[in-house]
C-alpha cells in the first residue's frame, strides 16, 4: 500500500544528485540576463527533460500516425504506445483500473469536463458547490458558471491567517444541499497542502463526491487516489516535467460510467446514425476527436523519468530546500513569507515592504532568476490576504541551494534599490 | 543593474514612497477605472474640470513603483492646466515608454524619467495604466478600463 502523501520531511530518502539531473534539462544550461538561468517558476509550469523532449521527437520520425482506428501496423503500434501511457498515470496515482484515466488538455479541461457532466446533471436550484479560499481560478469560475446556469449556490470553505483550510469550518461549510467538493491538493499560490484524506472522508459521511485539483500535487507529492479514496483527480502534464496540451482527469469508474459525454464527435462513439448515436465505453467516451497523441507519449516519458529518480526522493529534496529558502529570505530585513501552514510542498509566496512583487520580479529577472509577481490566478485569496499581489519562488526537482542564494542576493538587491520606505 | 537604475530613478521611486495628489475627489467631474488583470494593479482617476482647465485631478489604487509613480507625477502635470494637455503629453509619453519617439517630449516635464521603461516591454502597461484611466474619465466612458 503506498502512502497517499508524504510528511514533509522524509530523512530516509537518499539526497538527489541535483548537478546530474540539472543536465537533464538542456534549458538549464542556458543564460539570462548575461547570467545562469535560475528558474524559479516551476509551479506555472516545469522544463523539459531531454528523455521527453526525445521521446516525443522520436515518436514524430518513428512512430507516428493516429489512434484507434487504423487497421495498419503503424496506427497499432501507436495506439498501443498511447494506451501504454494510460497505464503508467494509472500507476502514477495508483487508480484500481486504467479505464480510470482520462487524457485531457489539462487541469483546466478536467475541472470542466466534470463541472459540465456530473455537476450539470447533479445541480438543482437552490444545491450548493464547495471550495476553498485557496483555489486557483480554474477551480473557481467552472463551478461558478454551473451554478449560475443551474440556479446553484458557490460555497466557500474559508481559510485561517496561516493560509490553511481549518478542517472545523470545512466540515461545517458541508451542508444538506452540498452535491460536489471541489479542493486543491496544493494551493498553487501559497503552497499549502490540504489534509484532502480527511476532508474526502468528511464529504463521504454526507454522501458528497470530491474532486481534487492536483496541478499543484502531482510534481511534488507520492499520489495514490486510492488511498485518498477522492472521486475525481485532475492534474496537467506540464507541471510534471511532460508537455504542455496534455493532463489527466482521473475518475472512479462508477461515477464515470454514470456520466453524460463531455464533447462529442469522433472517437467517443460506438456508431452512429442520423436517428441515434451510442458511445464508447469509458475512458474513451471523453476523449472526443483526435486526442494530442504526442503530448500523451511524452507524458509517459515524464512520468518514467520521474519513477527513474522516485516521488519521494524529489519531495524531500524540495522540502528542504523550501525550508532554507524560507528561512534565508526571512532573514532579509523587510521580507515576509505569505502562507505560514504547517504542510508546504514547492511555493513559497513572499512580499518585499515598500517594492510591489511586479518590481521584484523585473529586477531579480535582471538577475537571471525568473519567478513569478502577481496574483497567482487567485485573486479571492489574495483579497482574503488583503495583498495585491506576492511573489512567488516555486521550486523544481532541478533547482539546487546555490540558486536559492542567488535569489536571497536578488532580493536584497531589491532592497537596495528601494530602500528602506519611510512611509 | 544600469537598466534598472535607469528604470527606477530617484524621481519615481520618490513618487512611489509619496504619491502626490493621492486620495478621493469629491468635487470630480469626470472619473474612471482601471486595471491591469496581468499584476492585479488597480487605479481610479477623478478629475474636476472648470471648463476646459483641470482645477483638480487625484488618484486612488494600489500598484507597482511604476504605475504608481506615473499616476502621481501624471496627477501633477495636469493639475491647473487645459484638458487637451492629456491627449498630447499621452502620445509622447506612449512614444517614450515604448522607445519610438515620434515627437520631442516637450509637454512632459519631468516625466521624462520614465525613458527607462522602454528596455522593459512588459512594463510598458504600468506605465500606461493611469494614462489610459484618466483619458477614459474625460471621454466619460462608463466602461472600466483595462490595460489587456
Amino acid at each position: 500500500m503506498r502512502r497517499a502523501t508524504l510528511p514533509s520531511v522524509q530523512p530516509a530518502a537518499p539526497p538527489l544528485d541535483v548537478d546530474r539531473l540539472r543536465r537533464d534539462f538542456p534549458i538549464l544550461s542556458s543564460r539570462a540576463a548575461g547570467k545562469p538561468l535560475v528558474y524559479l517558476d516551476s509551479a506555472a509550469s516545469t522544463q523539459k527533460p531531454a528523455p521527453v523532449i526525445e521521446a516525443m521527437n522520436a515518436f514524430y520520425r518513428e512512430g507516428y500516425s493516429n489512434i484507434h482506428r487504423g487497421l495498419y501496423a503503424l496506427s497499432l503500434e501507436a495506439t498501443e504506445a498511447y494506451e501504454e501511457v494510460r497505464g503508467k498515470v494509472q500507476r502514477f496515482i495508483n487508480a484500481r483500473e486504467s479505464r480510470e484515466v482520462v487524457f485531457v488538455r489539462g487541469t483546466t479541461e478536467a475541472i470542466n469536463l466534470v463541472a459540465g457532466t456530473l455537476a450539470r446533471q447533479r445541480l438543482e436550484s437552490g444545491d450548493e458547490i464547495l471550495v476553498s479560499t485557496l483555489e486557483h481560478h480554474s477551480n473557481i469560475v467552472p463551478w461558478q458558471r454551473i451554478c449560475e446556469e443551474k440556479g446553484g449556490v458557490l460555497r466557500v470553505a474559508p481559510i485561517d491567517d496561516k493560509g490553511e483550510v481549518r478542517l472545523e469550518a470545512f466540515e461545517q461549510a458541508l451542508g444538506p444541499r452540498t452535491r460536489l467538493v471541489a479542493i486543491a491538493h496544493v494551493s498553487n499560490a501559497l503552497g499549502t497542502v490540504n489534509p484532502v484524506a480527511e476532508m474526502v472522508r468528511m464529504a463521504h459521511r454526507r454522501g458528497i463526491p470530491v474532486l481534487v485539483d492536483g496541478a499543484q500535487a502531482a510534481p511534488h507529492l507520492q499520489l495514490d487516489v486510492q488511498a485518498l479514496d477522492c472521486d475525481f483527480y485532475a492534474f496537467s502534464g506540464h507541471k510534471v516535467y511532460g508537455p504542455t496540451g496534455v493532463g489527466v482527469l482521473y475518475g472512479k469508474a462508477s461515477l464515470l460510467e454514470a456520466m453524460p459525454p463531455y464533447q462529442s464527435g469522433g472517437e467517443m462513439i460506438r456508431s452512429v446514425s442520423f436517428e441515434r448515436t451510442s458511445y464508447k465505453e469509458i475512458p474513451y467516451r471523453f476523449e472526443a476527436g483526435t486526442p494530442d497523441i504526442v503530448g500523451v507519449i511524452g507524458l509517459g516519458a515524464a512520468l518514467d523519468y520521474l519513477g527513474t529518480i522516485g516521488l519521494e526522493c524529489i519531495a524531500a529534496h524540495e522540502s528542504e530546500l523550501l525550508s532554507h529558502a524560507a528561512e534565508a529570505l526571512a532573514s532579509v530585513p523587510g521580507v515576509r513569507v505569505v502562507g505560514q501552514a504547517g504542510r508546504k510542498a514547492g511555493v513559497l509566496s513572499f512580499v518585499v515592504e515598500g517594492a510591489h512583487p511586479h518590481d521584484v520580479g523585473t529586477i531579480l529577472d535582471r538577475e537571471g532568476i525568473a519567478i513569478r509577481g502577481g496574483h497567482h490566478c487567485a485573486q479571492p485569496l489574495m483579497e482574503r490576504l488583503g495583498l495585491p499581489a506576492t511573489a512567488r519562488a516555486s521550486f523544481g526537482l532541478y533547482n539546487s541551494h546555490a540558486e536559492v542564494d542567488r535569489l536571497v542576493d536578488g532580493v536584497r538587491k531589491v532592497r537596495e534599490i528601494f530602500g528602506s520606505c519611510p512611509s | 543593474m544600469s537598466e534598472l537604475m535607469d528604470l527606477y530613478q530617484e524621481v519615481i521611486l520618490d513618487h512611489t514612497r509619496r504619491p502626490r495628489n493621492f486620495g478621493s475627489l469629491d468635487s470630480a467631474t469626470h472619473r474612471a477605472e482601471g486595471d491591469n488583470p496581468l499584476c492585479g494593479d488597480k487605479v481610479s482617476v477623478a478629475l474636476e474640470l472648470d471648463g476646459d482647465v483641470v482645477r483638480d485631478i487625484r488618484f486612488q489604487g494600489k500598484g507597482c513603483a511604476i504605475s504608481t509613480a506615473s499616476a502621481s507625477m501624471m496627477t501633477e502635470l495636469l493639475k491647473g492646466q487645459k484638458a487637451a494637455l492629456l491627449a498630447t503629453a499621452f502620445r509622447q509619453f506612449q512614444d517614450l515608454v515604448t522607445g519610438q519617439a515620434i515627437e520631442p517630449p516637450d509637454d512632459l516635464g519631468k516625466l521624462v524619467a520614465f525613458a527607462g521603461v522602454a528596455a522593459f516591454p512588459v512594463r510598458v502597461k504600468c506605465a500606461t495604466l493611469a494614462w489610459h484611466t484618466a483619458k477614459a474619465a474625460l471621454e466619460n466612458s462608463q466602461q472600466p478600463i483595462t490595460t489587456e
